[in-house]
């Protein structure tokens, strides 16, 4: 059980790592702006999986008093990351909206996509 | 070579945040002990609410989501405002092409099913996983699915706004309610009833269904503001 909790962790955490760097890597690197909007979004996915992962408790239940599991507080696994994480998404998916008609009207102007091809920044 | 730059910060940077976070105890109580049995314990005593996150997401920190609506709403009008074109260039959404029969009866038969399901989803948002910001997105979805298959389906703008405003404006009205009869915005004005119950938790459910129709009308919003930009 220890030993498969620890595989667990590295798991877990290394693959909320990886995504954070994934996306750090693309909107570094890439050079069209629906790639940079991606890398954005899949930051924010990362993150999320980190703070779940903070409010997990070893052999922990589902915050619900459902039927059956009214004197079960003490193993729950921690509500408020996952309170959070639901804002979080909220909040990433109006950023992306937003982003992404940006990209829309930057095409529209410019015909490209590519931000090295877009050098004047007058509308 | 700025790719090899670039991949040898960030190996750095994994490293470091790698080993941060390996010092965290896995699955062990650790941080913040206290405030999580406090909800805990309130919500099924005080609020007799079931699902935790829920509670603390509509009641504990109301306020804030309050202000998430009120993000998804900015987000949709700067997107409207952002896109915004004359109304003689609208033309027909070019980038779509007819669908098939199947996808046509098949699309008609899953839409009640698909908003059935959303709603069923925000209404129990207090008894079992989900909530209005899930219903919402469940219902959008379906909306989605009749504005990718028939061409000339059309939204009702007005309408969209209507829903969104009256729940809107309702949210406030019950924060309101609670403040000038119990001493604080968005405190608990009706009676909690009894745990599991689907009448239970007071303003909770309420405030949840306005949430959900307020989330689906901004989402539609959104995906027909989206749909509509021809490039």
């Amino acid at each position: 059980m220890e030993k498969y909790l620890d595989i667990l962790e590295i798991v877990i955490y290394g693959s909320a790592v990886a995504l954070i760097l994934i996306g750090l890597y693309g909107t570094l690197t890439k050079k069209s702006l629906i790639k940079i909007v991606l890398g954005l979004s899949i930051m924010d996915s990362g993150i999320h999986l980190l703070m779940i992962a903070l409010g997990y408790l070893k052999g922990g239940t589902a915050p619900i008093f459902s039927k059956g599991y009214e004197n079960a507080a003490d193993r729950m696994v921690d509500p408020i990351p996952q309170a959070l994480v639901l804002t979080a998404i909220v909040i990433g998916f109006g950023v992306t909206a937003v982003a992404l008609s940006l990209v829309i009207r930057l095409y529209r102007h410019h015909d490209t996509l590519r931000i090295d091809e877009i050098k004047n920044l007058k509308w | 070579m700025k790719k090899y730059i670039v991949l040898g910060l960030l190996a750095v940077l994994g490293y470091y945040l790698m080993n941060v976070f390996l010092l965290i105890d896995f699955g062990m109580p650790h941080f913040a002990q206290g405030v999580k049995d406090v909800y805990l314990s309130s919500s099924e005593n005080v609020l007799q609410v079931s699902n935790v996150v829920t509670a603390i997401v509509v009641n504990f920190r109301g306020f804030d989501t309050l202000g998430e609506v009120t993000v998804l709403f900015l987000s949709a009008t700067a997107m409207s405002g952002i896109l915004y074109k004359k109304r003689h260039d609208i033309g027909d959404r070019s980038i779509l092409f007819p669908a098939s029969s199947i996808i046509r009866a098949g699309s008609k038969m899953l839409f009640p099913t698909i908003t059935l399901l959303g709603v069923y989803v925000f209404v129990h948002g207090h008894l079992s996983p989900g909530g209005g910001f899930q219903g919402g997105t469940i219902i959008a979805t379906g909306f989605l699915l009749m504005l990718l298959t028939y061409q000339n389906y059309s939204v009702s703008h007005n309408r969209l706004v209507w829903v969104e405003s009256i729940a809107g404006i309702l949210f406030v009205v019950i924060g309101l309610a609670g403040y000038f009869m119990k001493g604080s915005f968005l405190e608990n004005v009706l009676p909690v009833g009894q745990l599991n119950d689907l009448f239970s938790g007071g303003v909770i459910g309420i405030i949840y269904v306005l949430v959900g129709f307020k989330v689906a009308a901004e989402l539609i919003g959104i995906i027909y503001t989206m749909l509509h930009e021809k490039g």
